[in-house]
């Protein structure tokens, strides 16, 4: 049911779904990784798990923006999310590069 | 212009156009007179003292700067300061919030890029005014964020003269809260315009504010716990929308990766309590999402299902990391709260365990008359705001709500918090006056108009671009119109009237098709109204300017009083400065009480001992016990820092009450803090302090007390204190281990010298006629041991 449900969502946005499914499951290695071989430098493994989270943020902003069932934001071209979803990611990937150490 | 257009039903867009066009240079020509109102009310010290730099915390912030505009950023970054905290030193670039120095530091940088020759001096003072006028102007968006530009005007204009904000930020107070307000202003508007409009592009921006405000002031953590209080207060009365995840969301990740690159706060970001408020509401407001997100796709009977299959799962995972949080917090003794931090949950806190704190005069509670002197006609404009927020309630009003609430709570406990309170209230205030007058111009164009045409009815304007909430009923208004005007206080209204000189606030939630019923009043009441309103405000402006010429324009380093003679000018500290870097070594150190040092290393460049960061409390204690003890005691702990000349504030002879023996009792209890042999007790008198004849033994011999009143005697032959206002207690008594190397004009600032340890010690040797002369002592032969004779 849950399944067949989702199945009905448009491509664009299952594309986002995976990406953002990605994202997490990045950061749940790197949270593993951290379990095993110890936290230091902690700035790098900040700055690591941060990142994905982040990035799986502004996907899920995206996805809200872009999608044709929300009616808050039936006025907003795509284009204009997607590009302030690439200005966000420059600004998050400035600064995790930044940080990284 | 004010004079309604007769037809809406002919479509005319060209005088409404017109209107919007002069409304839109009416507001900004009034946004630069409020930028100017701001910055000119802040000269005042400069017009009657000088352009200099006030009180104590600038001039470090002003050494800093120089220090930033004459080496580089990558020194300013790197600079290990060790003419402080001897023999510590200080890691200036991992412990001061650069924000306001790079502010500065740019500011300088770029005009004298553009050959405009400013000093850093002159930057330094003008920062703050500069920054209040921007600040207000931060203040019109936000309110108009919430309720629309008339009230964005009002409440701008009233917080470029608020005193409370003026307090710290006159020309001179080169301080941090003068670009953090602005800062903290600017993060919230950005905050509520992301809420309002759920564009990406304001989340980043506000993600950058944010980085901005911690760089600029610790008391970022306010935003960082009341930005998430409101998403749960969203969450919590079902206003839940994915604006609010727009919102939030990227600034909790963004603003958690900014904060921790200014090297102030690293990993305190995500290790400290004060943080974690904003990352458990980042997993409610996932668990929260995701619900709605599974809500839309399912039917409702799967939903149930699926709901509390969701739910269980994510009280789970919360609960697992709240346990975690917990555990790693109930491990620390605070709990992970900084010690400034839980000083602000518990008043009572700091008394108990953190004398430093207690004792600097702004973290006192404030008393009832300073909110009226710091906030005036605000504070009881700020309730009749609170109600206006409600009608309509929408996010960006609920938000002035709860942050009012929260300042409110904090500015009881620590009086300088009131400066966290002024926009809050201001914004409040403009919010309530608007609403105000929109309700009493429009009860007087109504009455005006029945009074004059009580033909057809005259149909309400055409909906300017903004607003189409309230609908226009011509008919219904036709009937009422015969009913006279005293005995209606609700009645359908007729036409929309624009306020005189501001554009229609926006209705944020009405619905389009709901009939407003708006209240009218009475036609006398309105204009006594409107006049009575105009009135206070004169009041709020008369004292405000009051306030800012006389209370809050003092630069302190200079002081000032009225006589029959006219102006006397009490320079003291700065001529005791001057002397001592004319007349020391460039490597000597000066040992004072830790309020002197930040203005002792900028002014007389000299390294000092402890200074006002106060980061170490066991340096500090033992300048307290040194000044607490008995002359040898004292010599003994100032040789083994390498301190070669002592420095105290004296107010006895001119009655300048802020002295050192004042602040006497804080030394002792600090002191006493860290080594116990110095008692408190010791130095009351039946538990009362003082200095006369009464006075405790202990008190009489040590250090303070004799640096302070050496040869007090010899002003006016009876040792009268104008401070204390007795006569003191030890009148007659030589130094035997200093010596004194100046005292200023009016005895205002006294430095002694340590003298150097004799070559030969006399022990057991009977001490010869020929010593006596020598002697400053006059403690009886009998003494044995006397290294120092």
């Amino acid at each position: 049911s849950l399944t067949k449900a989702y199945a009905a969502t448009p491509t664009n946005l299952k594309i986002i779904d995976l990406y953002v499914v990605f994202a997490v499951a990045t950061a749940l290695v790197q949270v593993v990784y951290m379990g095993i071989v110890g936290s230091f430098p902690f700035n790098s493994f900040l700055s690591g798990v941060l990142s994905c989270i982040g990035t799986a943020v502004l996907g899920v902003c995206l996805r809200i923006q872009v999608n044709k069932d929300n009616k808050e934001f039936k006025d907003l071209p795509p284009e204009r999310a997607f590009a302030d979803f690439v200005l966000c990611n420059l600004v998050l990937h400035l600064v995790i590069m930044n940080f990284l150490g | 212009m004010a004079e309604p257009v007769a037809n809406a039903a002919a479509p005319a867009p060209a005088p409404g156009r017109l209107r919007n066009a002069f409304g839109g240079v009416l507001c900004a020509f009034t946004l630069i007179l409020i930028g100017v109102l701001a910055f000119s009310i802040r000269l005042f010290s400069v017009i009657k003292y000088e352009s200099v730099i006030h009180e104590f915390d600038p001039y470090f912030n002003f050494r800093v700067t120089q220090f930033l505009s004459k080496n580089g950023i990558y020194e300013f970054w790197n600079w290990f300061d060790d003419r402080t905290w001897y023999p510590l030193g200080r890691v200036i670039g991992g412990t001061v919030y650069p924000g306001l120095t790079l502010t500065a530091g740019s500011i300088w940088w770029f005009v004298n890029a553009l050959n405009i020759p400013l000093s850093v001096e002159t930057v330094c003072v003008f920062t703050a005014p500069i920054f209040s006028a921007i600040a207000s102007w931060a203040t019109y968006l936000l309110t108009k964020e919430a309720k629309g530009t008339g009230a964005g005007l009002m409440a701008a204009a009233i917080l470029a003269m608020v005193p409370s904000y003026i307090s710290r930020s006159v020309a001179g107070s080169y301080d941090n809260e003068a670009v953090a307000i602005f800062a903290l202003v600017f993060t919230f508007y950005l905050y509520v315009k992301t809420l309002n409009t759920g564009s990406l592009f304001y989340a980043t921006l506000n993600a950058l504010s944010y980085f901005y405000m911690v760089c600029s002031w610790g008391g970022y953590t306010f935003i960082i716990n009341l930005i998430p209080m409101h998403v749960l207060l969203c969450i919590v009365t079902g206003r839940y929308s994915s604006r609010l995840y727009i919102a939030y969301a990227p600034l909790v990740i963004l603003g958690t990766l900014l904060a921790a690159l200014v090297p102030v706060v690293g990993f305190n970001a995500v290790l400290t309590s004060e943080h974690f408020a904003s990352f458990l509401v980042f997993i409610i407001l996932h668990v929260v999402a995701f619900v709605y997100y599974i809500k839309g796709l399912l039917t409702p009977r799967l939903f149930k299902m699926a709901m509390t299959l969701v739910i269980t799962v994510g009280l789970a995972v919360c609960f697992a990391v709240v346990a975690i949080l917990v555990a790693l917090v109930a491990s620390s003794p605070t709990k992970g709260w900084s010690g400034r931090s839980l000083s602000l949950l518990d008043p009572t806190y700091a008394s108990k365990y953190i004398p430093i704190i207690a004792s600097v005069s702004e973290h006192q509670p404030p008393t009832w008359p300073s909110y009226f002197m710091d906030i005036n006609v605000l504070a009881f404009l700020v309730p009749a705001g609170i109600i206006s927020c409600f009608l309509p309630l929408s996010d960006a009003s609920s938000f002035m709500v709860l942050y009012l609430v929260t300042a409110v709570y904090f500015s009881g406990v620590m009086v300088r918090l009131m400066l966290v309170l002024a926009p809050a209230a201001c914004i409040l205030s403009g919010i309530a006056l608007s609403s105000a007058f929109d309700v009493l111009t429009r009860s007087m164009k109504f009455q005006l108009s029945k009074l004059f045409d009580d033909g057809p009815a005259i149909s309400g304007n055409g909906s300017p671009n903004g607003s189409s909430a309230s609908t226009v009923n011509t008919s219904s208004s036709k009937n009422e119109k015969t009913e006279k005007s005293e005995a209606a206080p609700k009645e359908k209204q007729s036409k929309k009237n624009r306020r005189k000189d501001k554009e229609v606030t926006e209705s944020v939630s009405v619905k389009p098709k709901k009939e407003k019923r708006l209240s009218v009043l009475p036609l006398e009441a309105s204009i006594v109204s409107t006049l009575l309103l105009i009135a206070l405000g004169g009041f709020y402006v008369v004292h405000c300017v009051w306030a800012a010429a006389e209370a809050y324009s003092a630069p302190s380093i200079v002081l000032t009083s009225r006589s029959r003679e006219g102006l006397h000018v009490f320079d003291d500290f700065r001529e005791a400065y001057a002397w001592l870097s004319h007349n020391t070594d460039v490597d000597d150190k000066v040992a004072s009480w830790w309020d002197y040092g930040y203005q002792t290393t900028a002014m007389a460049n000299r390294t000092v001992i402890v200074d006002n960061n106060t980061w170490n409390n066991t340096h500090i204690a033992t300048v307290g016990t040194a000044m607490s003890s008995p002359e040898k005691a004292a010599w003994e702990i100032f040789d083994s820092l390498d301190v070669k000349y002592v420095l105290v504030v004296f107010g006895g002879l001119v009655g300048y009450p802020s002295d050192d023996i004042n602040k006497f009792l804080w030394m002792v209890r600090i002191g006493g803090g860290e080594f116990p042999h110095i008692k408190e007790p010791d130095y009351l008198r039946d538990g009362q302090y003082r200095v006369d004849a009464q006075a405790t033994p202990t008190m009489l011999n040590c250090l303070m007390y004799k640096l302070c009143y050496y040869r007090f005697v010899e002003t006016d032959g009876k040792g009268f204190d104008r401070v204390r206002g007795y006569e003191i207690g030890k009148k007659h008594f030589k130094l035997t281990h200093f010596e004194e190397v100046f005292t200023t004009h009016h005895w205002m600032v006294r430095i002694y010298k340590l003298k150097p340890q004799k070559n030969r010690i006399r022990g057991k040797l009977k001490k010869l006629k020929s010593q006596s002369s020598k002697t400053s002592s006059t403690l009886a032969a009998g003494r044995k041991k006397n290294p120092w004779q």
